[in-house]
C-alpha cells in the first residue's frame, strides 16, 4: 500500500506527532471510512454469499439406509461431483439452448425498437415527446411477475379480449401458450417491459450530443434520416453496446416470466430456463448443493459471454473516443 | 387450498421465511408447572379450536403460531431442525410431507405415547400415510381429502346421462358431453396437479413408495398408475377431455360459464366451486368416484393434513395428548368442522359433526352421507422421502404428454417419473430395492 508513507524528512521534529496523526487520519482513515459502507455492503451481500455458494457447491448430503430418524443424513465433501452432474445434465443444456434462442429473438427486436423510439423522440419534428417517453417507459415500472400475470390473462383464449375479437371475426388464432409459440409469448412480455428502459438510456445519450453537429450536418444538406443514420447512431454506439450487454445478462437470468406463466400451460417445464432449474433443485428437490454448483456455472458463463462481447465490440464502439 | 397461481408468491414467502426462521424461539415449561406448547399451523381459525382446549386444560397451554401455508411451514421447520433449535412442539403437516420430515429427523415417533391406540378412528389409507406402513406413528391425522366426482346435474339431466359408476362409463359420458357441445368437457387432464393424479393412482391401487425391510421400493411404473395414465392419455388423444391445467383463470371461467361440466376433485371442492363458479350454485352434485372395479369401491386422497410432534419438543407426552384430543374428541372435531372448515379424518366424529350439506350444495341434502361413505374407502398409499421430486417430475413429464395429445406419451411419462424418482433416491444414498 502506498498510502502509509513515512513522513517526509523536511517536516520539523516538533510538528511531527501532530502531522503524523493528521496525515494518518487524512490519508488512511478518511478514505477508508468513506469507502466503508461500500466495502461492508459488498462483503456482506456479495462476497460472503458467493464464497458460501462456492463452499456449498463442493458438498453433498448423503443419506444412509432408509434415511428415517436421526443421524441418517450427513453432509460430505463432494469434490467436483456437483459440477460434473450439472454440466452433464441434459436439462441444463436444453435450458441454456432455450435461453439463447430467447435472447436471439428478444435482444435485436428490443434494442431495435428502443433505438427507433429514442431517435423519433429526439427528432425535432416530434410532438408530445414527454408524454410518449413516459408512456413507453411506464411498463418498465411494472414488476415482471405482475406483467406476466397480465399477459397470461391475455394469452388464455377463454378469458382474453383479443381472442374474443378474433373469434368474432372468425379467425382461428392458435394459442401463444402452445409449445411452439410460448417462447414468443415470453419474449413479448420482456419486450413490453424492456423497450422503455433501453430507450431512456439511448435517449439520454442522444441528448448529450452537442447540437451544433446537427446544425453543421443540416447546412451540408443532411436529411433527418441521414442525420440519424450517419451521425446520431455512430455517436451513441457506446450506449447501444451498454444496453446490449445489460440485455444479454438479463436474458441469461430470465426467471419471473416463465415461472409465472408455468401454471397456465403445459409448454413450460420446471427447468425451462437455467435459473428455473436452479430454483427447482434448491427448493423443490431440496438439493441446495447441486443448485449452488449450477449457479456458479451460470455466473461464470455470464461473465465469459459479457467479457467476450465487450472484447469483440470494444474497438468498434469505443475506438473513436481514444 | 391449492391455487396454482399463488405458487410463486408462496415460494417467495418460503425464501423469506428461510431468512427469519432462526429467530423464533421455543420457550416451554413455565416455573408454575404449566406446560407450554407451540403449534405451527395454517388452517383458518384453528386458534379458536385450541382455545377450547386451553380453557379445559390449564396445565397444558397451547399457542398457535399461524403459518402462511403447507410449503412455507415445512421449509421453516426443516430450517429450524437443521439449526438445532427454534422448532415448535407441534406442526400441521400435509400427508405427502411426512416422509420428508421423518427423513430430516423433524418428526418424533409418537407410538410410545399411545398414538397407536386411535388407529381405528381413521380410514386405512389415511393411517398408512402417518405410519409410512411401519410400526412407528409420526403424526395424527387431522383432515383428509377423499376424492369424489362432481358434475353438473342439470346438464346430465338435459343430455339424459346417468352418473358414471365406472371409468368406462365416465369415458362414455365424456364423449357424450363433448359431442353435444364441442366447447364443453366433462373434465381436464391437469399436468400441473401432481396431488390430483396421485389420488387417481391411489384409487387404482397404486402405492408409489414402500418400505421393505431396510430398503425403500419405488413402484410408480406398475400396473395401477400405467392403467390410469393409459385411460387419460386415451381420452386426451380422442379429444373428449381437455388437456389444459386446472386453477388457471381460463379453467375458473369454464367452471362458471358451464364449459367444465364435471370435476374429479375432493371433499373440499364446494369451497372452490363457491368461489369460482358462483353462478352455478345449486346445479352441481357430488357422487362417489367412477370405479375400476365396481365390486370393490375405492377412492384416493387429494389434500389433507396431520398433526405431528417435532423432535425438538421437550414435552412429547403432553403434545400427543393435545393432538389426540384435537383430532378425535367429538367436541374438538365439531369445532374443527364449524370454525376451521375442514373435513375431519376421524370418520365417526366427522359423520357426527357433519349433518347439513355445504351451502353451495344445498340441493343435495345427503352430501355428507355420500362423503362419509366415500371416506371409508380411501385406498392405502405410502408416500416416500422425495415426493417433491416425483411431483415435479409429474409436472414436467405429463405436461409434455398432455401437450402432445398422444396416449403413448402418457405411458412413457409414467416410466420417466419412475426413473427420475429412483435416480434421485439412489443419488441421495437411500437404500433402494
Amino acid at each position: 500500500m502506498t498510502v502509509i508513507e513515512a513522513p517526509k524528512p523536511v517536516v520539523r521534529a516538533e510538528y511531527r506527532p501532530a502531522a503524523r496523526r493528521s496525515n494518518f487520519r487524512q490519508r488512511v482513515l478518511v478514505p477508508y471510512l468513506m469507502l466503508a459502507p461500500g466495502i461492508i455492503l459488498f462483503v456482506l451481500f456479495m462476497a460472503a454469499p458467493i464464497i458460501y455458494t462456492l463452499f456449498l457447491s463442493f458438498q453433498k448430503s448423503q443419506v444412509s439406509g432408509l434415511g428415517l430418524g436421526s443421524g441418517s443424513r450427513t453432509t460430505t465433501f463432494a469434490g467436483l461431483d456437483n459440477y460434473i452432474a450439472s454440466l452433464s445434465n441434459p436439462e441444463f443444456a436444453a435450458s441454456a439452448g432455450r435461453v439463447l434462442l430467447y435472447g436471439v429473438i428478444l435482444i435485436p427486436v428490443m434494442l431495435g425498437l428502443a433505438l427507433l423510439f429514442a431517435l423519433l423522440l429526439d427528432s425535432r419534428r416530434t410532438r408530445g415527446s414527454n408524454f410518449s417517453r413516459t408512456a413507453i417507459f411506464l411498463p418498465y415500472a411494472v414488476p415482471a411477475v405482475i406483467s406476466s400475470l397480465l399477459w397470461g390473462f391475455l394469452y388464455l383464449p377463454a378469458v382474453s379480449p383479443f381472442y374474443f375479437v378474433f373469434d368474432k371475426l372468425g379467425w382461428d388464432v392458435p394459442s401463444l401458450l402452445a409449445s411452439s409459440a410460448v417462447i414468443f409469448a415470453i419474449s413479448n412480455i420482456a419486450l413490453w417491459g424492456g423497450v422503455g428502459f433501453n430507450m431512456i438510456v439511448i435517449y439520454t445519450s442522444l441528448k448529450a450530443v452537442p447540437t451544433d453537429i446537427y446544425e453543421a450536418a443540416k447546412l451540408d444538406g443532411c436529411s433527418e434520416v441521414q442525420i440519424a443514420w450517419r451521425i446520431k447512431i455512430p455517436i451513441i454506439t457506446p450506449a447501444i453496446v451498454m444496453t446490449a450487454l445489460f440485455s444479454m445478462v438479463a436474458t441469461l437470468q430470465v426467471f419471473s416470466e416463465p415461472t409465472t406463466l408455468r401454471p397456465l400451460t403445459n409448454s413450460l417445464s420446471t427447468s425451462w430456463s437455467p435459473l428455473m432449474l436452479v430454483y427447482r433443485d434448491a427448493f423443490t428437490r431440496d438439493d441446495i448443493y447441486s443448485a449452488a454448483a449450477t449457479s456458479i456455472v451460470i455466473a461464470l458463463v455470464t461473465f465469459a459471454i459479457s467479457f467476450l462481447f465487450l472484447r469483440v465490440v470494444q474497438k468498434r464502439a469505443f475506438g473513436q473516443e481514444d | 387450498m391449492r391455487t396454482s397461481f399463488r405458487r410463486s408468491a408462496v415460494a417467495l414467502a418460503a425464501a423469506a421465511v428461510l431468512l427469519t426462521a432462526g429467530c423464533t424461539a421455543t420457550d416451554s415449561g413455565g416455573a408454575s408447572g404449566v406446560v407450554e406448547l407451540n403449534y405451527w399451523a395454517w388452517a383458518p381459525n384453528l386458534d379458536q379450536v385450541v382455545d377450547i382446549w386451553n380453557e379445559e386444560n390449564p396445565d397444558i397451554q397451547v399457542t398457535v403460531q399461524k403459518q402462511d401455508g403447507g410449503d412455507p411451514a415445512i421449509t421453516k421447520l426443516l430450517t429450524a431442525i437443521k439449526a438445532g433449535s427454534g422448532a415448535p412442539d407441534l406442526i400441521q403437516a400435509e400427508y405427502q410431507k411426512i416422509p420428508t420430515l421423518v427423513s430430516a429427523d423433524a418428526l418424533a415417533d409418537i407410538s410410545a405415547q399411545g398414538a397407536g391406540d386411535i388407529e381405528s378412528n381413521f380410514a386405512d389409507g389415511v393411517w398408512d400415510a402417518v405410519t409410512l406402513g411401519s410400526d412407528a406413528v409420526y403424526a395424527i391425522p387431522q383432515d383428509s381429502g377423499p376424492m369424489m366426482f362432481y358434475y353438473r346435474a342439470d346438464v346430465f339431466e338435459q343430455l339424459g346421462l346417468a352418473v358414471p359408476t365406472t371409468w368406462d362409463e365416465y369415458a362414455d359420458a365424456a364423449r357424450a358431453v363433448h359431442a353435444a357441445d364441442p366447447a364443453n368437457y366433462l373434465g381436464t387432464f391437469s399436468a400441473n396437479d401432481a396431488g390430483w393424479f396421485t389420488g387417481l393412482a391411489q384409487q387404482a391401487g397404486a402405492s408409489w413408495w414402500g418400505i421393505d425391510g431396510d430398503a425403500w421400493s419405488v413402484d410408480i411404473d406398475a400396473t395401477p398408475t400405467e392403467q390410469v395414465a393409459e385411460f387419460w392419455g386415451g381420452l386426451v388423444e380422442e379429444g373428449v377431455v381437455n388437456n389444459t391445467p386446472m386453477y388457471t383463470p381460463e379453467w375458473n371461467a369454464g367452471l362458471n360459464s358451464g364449459t367444465q361440466v364435471g370435476w374429479l376433485s375432493a371433499i373440499w371442492a364446494p369451497g372452490v366451486l363457491a368461489g369460482n363458479a358462483a353462478d352455478t350454485a345449486g346445479k352441481w352434485k357430488a357422487a362417489p368416484m367412477p370405479q375400476w372395479d365396481a365390486s370393490a369401491p375405492a377412492t384416493g386422497n387429494w389434500g389433507g393434513s396431520s398433526t405431528g410432534v417435532t423432535t425438538q419438543s421437550e414435552h412429547p407426552a403432553e403434545a400427543v395428548k393435545f393432538a389426540t384430543w384435537l383430532n378425535t374428541d367429538p367436541d374438538a372435531v365439531a369445532a374443527l368442522v364449524t370454525t376451521a372448515n375442514i373435513y375431519p379424518a376421524d370418520t365417526a366424529a366427522a359423520a357426527a359433526a357433519l349433518t347439513a350439506p355445504p351451502e353451495f350444495f344445498s340441493n343435495q341434502p345427503d352430501f355428507y352421507d355420500v362423503a362419509a361413505e366415500v371416506a371409508q374407502t380411501v385406498a392405502p398409499f405410502t408416500y416416500g422421502p422425495n415426493v417433491n421430486v416425483a411431483y415435479s417430475a409429474y409436472n414436467d413429464e405429463f405436461a409434455k404428454a398432455a401437450e402432445s395429445r398422444q396416449q403413448a406419451r402418457f405411458i412413457e411419462a409414467v416410466a420417466a417419473m419412475q426413473k427420475i424418482t429412483i435416480d434421485d433416491m439412489k443419488k441421495s444414498g437411500f437404500t433402494v430395492k
